[in-house]
């Protein structure tokens, strides 16, 4: 087992793959409120980012464990999915998003203490670590279930990286 | 221990604290609860000693079907502590090994 | 003696789910659990499910639950439900039941039909010191932490990463416990890998192919060894220390079957179902065509999967009693099945359809 088939093993993400991939830059670059990245490589019974997509922007699944494919074009950054996830494995990135060095990115979160909005947090990366502090910007709760989904200023050479967030009190 | 004060997705919604004694000392757990899961509450984690080679047991499956819990309750041994719901002053005690039988006119009498 | 129709023996998600079909058929049930509350696993489950629309999926594991309790209390004239009350005993001469209720009011019932939805008890390992309190069912944890608000601990050493291992401790973190980490075994996690994602952006260590290989501690808990395991399954390295209070099995389980066993049902030992399991015919009937079987209780495997199964189990039920017609039963069938293939499709469903496949026959010469 090479230490990359080991990390993915244990859940962490090392490349893309199907069901885990980066939108195209070009576009991802210009698009005002950002675009889904979803990362759910393996074939599981589950739909619910298609079916709470607004848009079609996850497309149809032919059958149920079809991991998500994505018409980038269509998705609007809305985050519906990223708070329906039952993996929690949505996030959107918004590379538009404040200076040139800034990007906004719309994290779920299901832990306490809850976050407030002008707050600093702790970004972490796939396996916990904290890579940078970010600035809550807004904070709701789309489906009233108690996943938030969080907004938070990251720098932007790290969205490929930061993937949840903690909140220290 | 204790209880959980706050959590992101559950509320609790106990019913009225009570007293009851373990082992002659005052505790106090919510009534309906299971006796196991107030005990734990009160950081009593050995319920019973085994009767050979006087081993701690204390929780272990909370769905009675492990008799790990296994005490004596207001003078009857082997209770499913896990599943066996709490009130207003029982008297709970460590079980040793199989745990006494009270004839059950000397039950009655109590 | 008491009499019904119909006894669900467990109110978990495969017993509700087959009460709450039958009842609304208009068949006459009578529920049992051995627990406090009904709801069996499901009520522990702070997680979204998986699964299509049909299945409830993104809908937390407990709200499923409500919902399904809700329906129950609907179907009010109906239902009866005993709660705290084991059935113990089938007399098969008679087919009477043998029911518990609290621990010393033993009385009996003459149900026409069962439908056994008893679940699954916890599997453990063996290890030095593996009898200490602190050592407990992941089931357990579940049950002290979500369902009574019972703080389980202040470090936690999960051992297993299936799915159980890895939503538990989720669950864990949410009720402010820290997990010190993940052993498991096997060269990879065997629950589902977005459970391990999100245990593992929390900062939780995963361990593959490690194993605990002793509990320290005098009267309870006080830390643990575990150690790495080499390409044919042997200990190698040193072993290391691990501070914790609580060490969580999560090593899977294996089916309740006794009742099944006790009324002469025809058993076979399913590994891929993680036990002996009844055989069945496709509407969950077992060899004795007084009783079906759902759920864990027939392997073990997704709530999502039980709650279908146990549809089932109940629409089959009261199909025999003439509760439902030969059409209705054949499109209901159908479409639960459709729901339980698609639960079952894909690499991850490999195991439990093939599970399924060796303990089912194609139809039992009854009627």
């Amino acid at each position: 087992m090479t230490k990359d088939e080991k990390l993915f093993n244990s859940g962490v993400l090392t490349q893309s793959r199907p069901g885990a991939e980066l939108p195209p830059t070009e576009l991802w670059n210009k698009k005002k409120n950002g675009l889904v990245i979803i990362e759910c490589p393996q074939q599981i019974p589950c739909n619910p980012c298609y079916s709470s997509c607004p848009t079609g922007a996850v497309l149809p699944f032919n059958k149920i464990i079809d991991v998500p494919r994505i018409d980038y074009t269509k998705c609007i950054g809305c985050s519906l999915c990223v708070a329906t996830c039952p993996g929690l494995a949505c996030f959107v990135v918004d590379l538009t998003y404040g200076s040139e060095e800034e990007a906004l990115m719309k994290l779920p979160y299901e832990m306490l203490p809850r976050p407030e909005i002008g707050e600093q947090v702790n970004c972490l990366n796939r396996i916990g670590e904290v890579v940078a502090q970010g600035k809550v910007v807004d904070i709701n709760e789309p489906r009233k279930d108690c996943t938030l989904v969080v907004h938070v200023v990251v720098p932007n050479d790290l969205v490929n990286e930061i993937r949840a967030v903690r909140v220290v009190k | 221990m204790g209880w959980i004060k706050e959590h992101p997705v559950l509320e609790f919604s106990h019913k009225k604290k009570v007293k009851f004694v373990f082992d002659g000392k005052d505790l106090e757990g919510y009534e309906g609860e299971p006796i196991a899961a107030a005990l734990h509450a009160n950081g009593v984690t050995t319920y019973r000693k085994t009767k050979r080679m006087d081993r701690d047991r204390g929780f272990f499956c909370a769905i009675g079907k492990c008799s790990s819990c296994f005490m004596v309750v207001d003078g009857v041994p082997n209770v499913r502590t896990c599943v066996t719901a709490l009130k207003e002053g029982m008297n709970v005690e460590t079980q040793h090994g199989d745990g006494q039988v009270a004839l059950l006119d000397e039950r009655k009498r109590r | 003696m008491r009499e019904t129709e119909l006894l669900v023996v467990g109110g978990g998600p495969a017993g509700l789910s087959a009460a709450v079909e039958a009842a609304s058929h208009g068949c006459e049930v009578m529920v049992v659990d051995s627990d406090l509350a009904l709801g069996g696993q499901l009520i522990k489950q702070t997680h979204k499910f998986f699964g299509s629309e049909s299945e409830r999926a993104g809908t937390r594991g407990f709200k499923i639950a409500e919902i399904l309790l809700d329906e129950l209390g609907q179907l009010k004239g109906k239902v009866e439900v005993l709660t705290n009350t084991t059935a113990e005993s089938y007399y098969r001469g008679d087919g009477v039941v043998g029911c518990m209720t609290d621990e010393d009011n033993y009385w009996f019932v003459k149900p026409k039909k069962i439908v056994n939805a008893t679940g699954a008890s916890e599997k453990i390992l063996p290890f030095p010191n593996n009898d200490l309190p602190g050592v407990y069912g992941a089931g357990a944890i579940q049950t002290l932490m979500n369902v009574y608000g019972v703080v389980p601990g202040k470090k936690v050493l999960m051992v297993g990463a299936g799915n159980i291992g890895l939503v538990v401790s989720y669950q864990l973190l949410q009720a402010g416990v820290d997990v010190v980490g993940i052993v498991e075994f096997l060269p990879n996690i065997s629950g589902y890998w977005v459970h391990a994602a999100k245990v593992r952006r929390l900062g939780v260590p995963v361990l593959l192919k490690h194993t605990i290989t002793r509990a320290i501690g005098e009267n309870k808990v006080e830390g643990a060894y575990i150690q790495a395991v080499d390409d044919n399954n042997q200990l190698m390295g040193e072993p290391q220390k691990i501070d914790c209070d609580i060490i969580c099995m999560s090593v899977g389980l294996s089916p309740t079957v006794d009742l099944l066993w006790q009324a002469g049902c025809k058993m076979m030992y399913v590994p891929e179902l993680c036990g002996y399991v009844a055989r069945r015919d496709n509407q969950m009937r077992t060899s004795n065509a007084d009783i079906w079987a759902a759920g864990d209780a027939h392997g073990i495997e997704e709530a999502s999967a039980a709650m279908v199964e146990g549809r089932i189990a109940g629409l089959g039920a009261a199909h025999s009693l003439d509760h439902v017609d030969r059409v209705q039963f054949g499109e209901r069938l159908g479409m639960f099945w459709q729901r339980l293939d698609n639960l079952r499709a894909g690499a991850t469903g490999e195991k439990i359809r093939c599970g399924v496949g060796k303990c089912t026959c194609q139809a039992w010469e009854v009627d």
